[in-house]
């Protein structure tokens, strides 16, 4: 690994670690959206500043396209406070107009200044090395290194001062603003920060990435946790190893470097959405299975209780008048059997002691609707999956 | 260049009039579309589906290597269309929230989309150039065929928009109940949600990715702010799409170096604006003078009963009072004063005013009943 390399990989994740920090909260306000609108609007603040400054990295132009992003919130609660549009709308109206103004502003000045929509969006990685911050002609690394690095530090300094009120006011805004912690002071706050990182890291992985970077760390571990804190360590992680597999896949197959670490975070999610193990699809949907058989053998030894008549219980029968497919019937019916809550006579079902007595307090359940009632049943329940 | 020059050059001028007829239409179809996005609440999936198409595009050239528009839109239908799809399975199938479901889509598809762009410029093919076109897109590159599948998109959509008028209309305003009677509100949805996804798809070529969904937005949030009426919503919302088309084409062509696709969304930016503003009913402007003058009203209704309760005090209710009386009172101004006495309320006398019999009667009706003076 040349030093280069190392240099790439270490802003990957510096970036990686500043983006997931606030994505966490976004995702967890549901103002995921609102970086994508800032990761765009943020262009025409760009353009403006690189007109004053002359300079992409210089921070008067950080601050500066930081503020079109506090902007653009702005704009969009006000458009929403008016009543006219719904917040999704109003997002979706304010930072593809900004985005125009600064695209039609970069072509009308296409001559005089050397930026294009391209790098601005998109970024390029690879060449964040060869710009070097020299302090008094002395090199002491790559510029966006020290812009993002600062960034980090800010963004850890204010989430250790703040970590509390943040935490409040993102699950119960009420009680933060009754305990005396402005909600609107951390909304703007974590908005500022949000933008001052979009900004930041823009330079190096391109706007789109550090959507990529906000939120789906944060979304992938919000399926794997429901603490917060560990929700920040997991994002952090998968942010990290995104950057750094990231790398490597670009690396190797001579590509985008952004492009590979937003796949390698895909990757990541597509796996915990398959497999996570309580929020995973496959978890849900096999879950939903198993409570599908639950309400069917209720169903079924409800009916049985209702039906003396020989004809009504008979094993064939069951197909028709409840409507089950053939091969529902035979496991509910395997199951109740193996639970001693049937016997089978002849092709005629009948309930025995046990199942009498289930159907009698699952009755008494569906009457009453009291939640104290099914919890003996719940231990039943547990007998049929096992 | 001034203006019936420019009109004569848009019938004689190939190009102009392809490139015009082309926003034109697609501005008149997304427009109709988006009015059922916008409806339900749906405005920021034509964001992440745009940005979904892009692997679609970048795979389906690297399956045909070949640069024909229709396979390539073909690639993006279907990576929209799963796009779409995984957004949908994210909110039902997980406890993330849609705008969660729909960044991450987002972010992923184009992120990967982008890697396979840059892959493919690497692959000795020099057929490629010319693919991230699609990432902002460039009305110059329409052709003739490119407004015939146009033509074709908005004329499908126009059938089906009009053979299910009814059972999207009912979709749109109460899902629940279009499933108690009895219809296939999946096949519906789907239905119109493929729809969008075919005009979005079809947008990338002209608008690009990231401004798509503006079009998408735009003309319907305009229209909104006009009507309560579904139908007229989405008539209005195609003419605003429309226009903002053709103007836009017609700026960017007057102008040098600027792309259409931005010029469009600012046009139609415009367009929301003024809707925002001047719409009679909804507008910012006619709300806020309403609300000026019922706040007159009441001033009017506060000052009239001071008044009275005055007067009450009297055995002749046209009795004179001194007008400073009435100055410690917030309600009072000289101008609410003369209002009264025009509507022959109050009559004055010098310094003096008195209330006059029908002012008697109204404002001790005045809270009584709803008067129907709601001027």
């Amino acid at each position: 690994m040349s030093s280069a390399q190392i240099e790439i990989q270490l802003i990957a994740s510096l970036v990686a670690i500043a983006c997931a920090i606030p994505g966490t909260f976004l995702v967890l306000r549901k103002m995921a959206m609102i970086s994508d609108a800032i990761s765009h609007s943020i262009l025409p603040g760009i353009v403006i500043g690189f007109f004053i400054t002359q300079d992409l990295n210089s921070p008067l132009l950080i601050l500066l396209a930081a503020l079109t992003g506090i902007i653009t919130v702005i704009l969009v609660e006000y458009i929403q406070k008016t009543g006219l549009v719904k917040e999704d709308t109003a997002i979706g109206l304010v930072f593809p107009i900004l985005f125009s103004i600064g695209v039609i502003l970069i072509a009308k000045n296409a001559n005089d200044i050397h930026l294009d929509v391209d790098a601005v969006l998109l970024g390029e990685l690879a060449f964040a090395p060869f710009d070097r911050l020299l302090i008094a002609g002395v090199d002491v690394g790559p510029k966006s290194l020290w812009i993002i690095g600062s960034i980090l530090l800010i963004t850890i300094g204010l989430l250790l001062a703040f970590f509390k009120e943040v935490k409040v006011s993102t699950f119960d805004a009420g009680l933060a603003a009754s305990l005396g912690f402005s909600p609107a002071v951390i909304h703007y706050g974590l908005m500022t920060v949000s933008s001052v990182t979009t900004v930041g890291a823009f330079d190096a992985v391109g706007a789109i990435l550090v959507v990529a970077l906000m939120i789906a760390p944060a979304a992938t571990a919000y399926l794997l946790t429901t603490n917060l804190k560990r929700m920040l360590v997991y994002a952090i992680c998968f942010g990290v190893f995104s950057a750094i597999s990231g790398y490597w896949l670009a690396h190797f197959l001579d590509a985008s470097i952004a492009g590979s670490i937003t796949t390698m975070l895909g990757v990541i999610f597509l796996m915990v959405y398959l497999f996570a193990p309580s929020k995973g699809v496959i978890a849900v949907l096999y879950r939903e299975r198993q409570q599908r058989t639950e309400v069917s053998l209720l169903t079924f030894l409800l009916h049985l209780r209702n039906h003396n008549e020989e004809e009504e219980r008979h094993v064939n029968h069951l197909n028709e008048h409840i409507n089950w497919q053939k091969v529902r019937s035979k496991t509910v019916l395997e199951l109740a059997l193996k639970n001693n809550m049937i016997l089978i006579d002849n092709n005629i079902v009948s309930l025995t002691k046990k199942g009498k007595d289930f159907t009698s307090q699952a009755i008494d359940y569906i009457i009453t609707n009291e939640d104290s009632k099914i919890e003996h049943m719940k231990d039943d329940f547990f007998l049929f999956r096992g | 260049m001034d203006i019936t020059e420019y009109i004569q050059l848009v019938f004689t001028d190939y190009t102009l009039r392809t490139i015009t007829l082309g926003t034109a239409i697609l501005g008149a179809v997304t427009g109709m579309l988006g009015s059922f996005a916008v409806l339900r609440k749906q405005s920021l999936l034509g964001d992440a589906i745009s940005h979904a198409a892009l692997p679609g595009i970048a795979i389906a050239f690297l399956i045909t290597g070949a640069k024909n528009s229709n396979v390539l839109l073909l690639g993006a239908l279907i990576s929209g269309l799963v796009g779409t799809f995984w957004i949908r399975g994210i909110i039902k199938r997980t406890h993330l929230k849609s705008d969660t479901a729909l960044g991450l889509i987002l972010s992923l598809f184009f992120g990967f989309g982008m890697l396979l762009l840059t892959f493919i410029q690497k692959q000795p093919n020099a057929n490629q150039a010319g693919l991230d076109k699609y990432l902002f897109g460039q009305a110059a590159t329409l052709v003739e065929s490119d407004v015939w599948l146009m033509v074709i998109v908005t004329g499908a959509c126009l059938i089906v928009l009009l053979l299910f008028w009814k059972e999207f209309k009912i979709l749109l305003f109460d899902a629940d109940y279009t499933k108690t009677l009895g219809f296939n509100t999946k096949f519906i949805d789907i239905l119109i949600t493929t729809f969008i996804v075919l005009a979005i798809v079809l947008g990338l070529q002209t608008v690009g990715v990231v401004l798509m969904s503006a079009m998408l937005l735009a003309p319907a949030a305009a229209a909104r702010q006009w009507t309560n009426s579904l139908g007229i919503m989405v008539f209005l919302a195609a003419i605003f799409g429309a226009f903002s088309g053709v103007f836009g084409t017609a700026i960017s062509a007057s102008q040098n170096n600027l792309s259409t696709g931005p010029v469009i969304v600012i046009i139609a930016g415009v367009f929301v604006l003024i809707s925002f503003i001047f719409s009679p009913s909804r507008g910012l402007l006619f709300k806020q003078i309403r609300f000026i003058k019922n706040r007159r009203d009441l001033q009017l209704h506060k000052t009239l009963a001071f008044m009275y309760h005055i007067a009450e005090t009297h055995d002749d209710i046209s009795h004179p009072h001194t007008i400073k009386i009435l100055n410690n009172f917030q309600g009072f101004t000289k101008g609410t004063l003369q209002k009264l006495v025009d509507k022959h309320y109050v009559t004055l006398h010098g310094s003096d005013w008195s209330l006059t019999k029908e002012g008697f009667k109204t404002a001790s009706n005045l809270y009584n009943q709803q008067s129907e003076n709601n001027e």
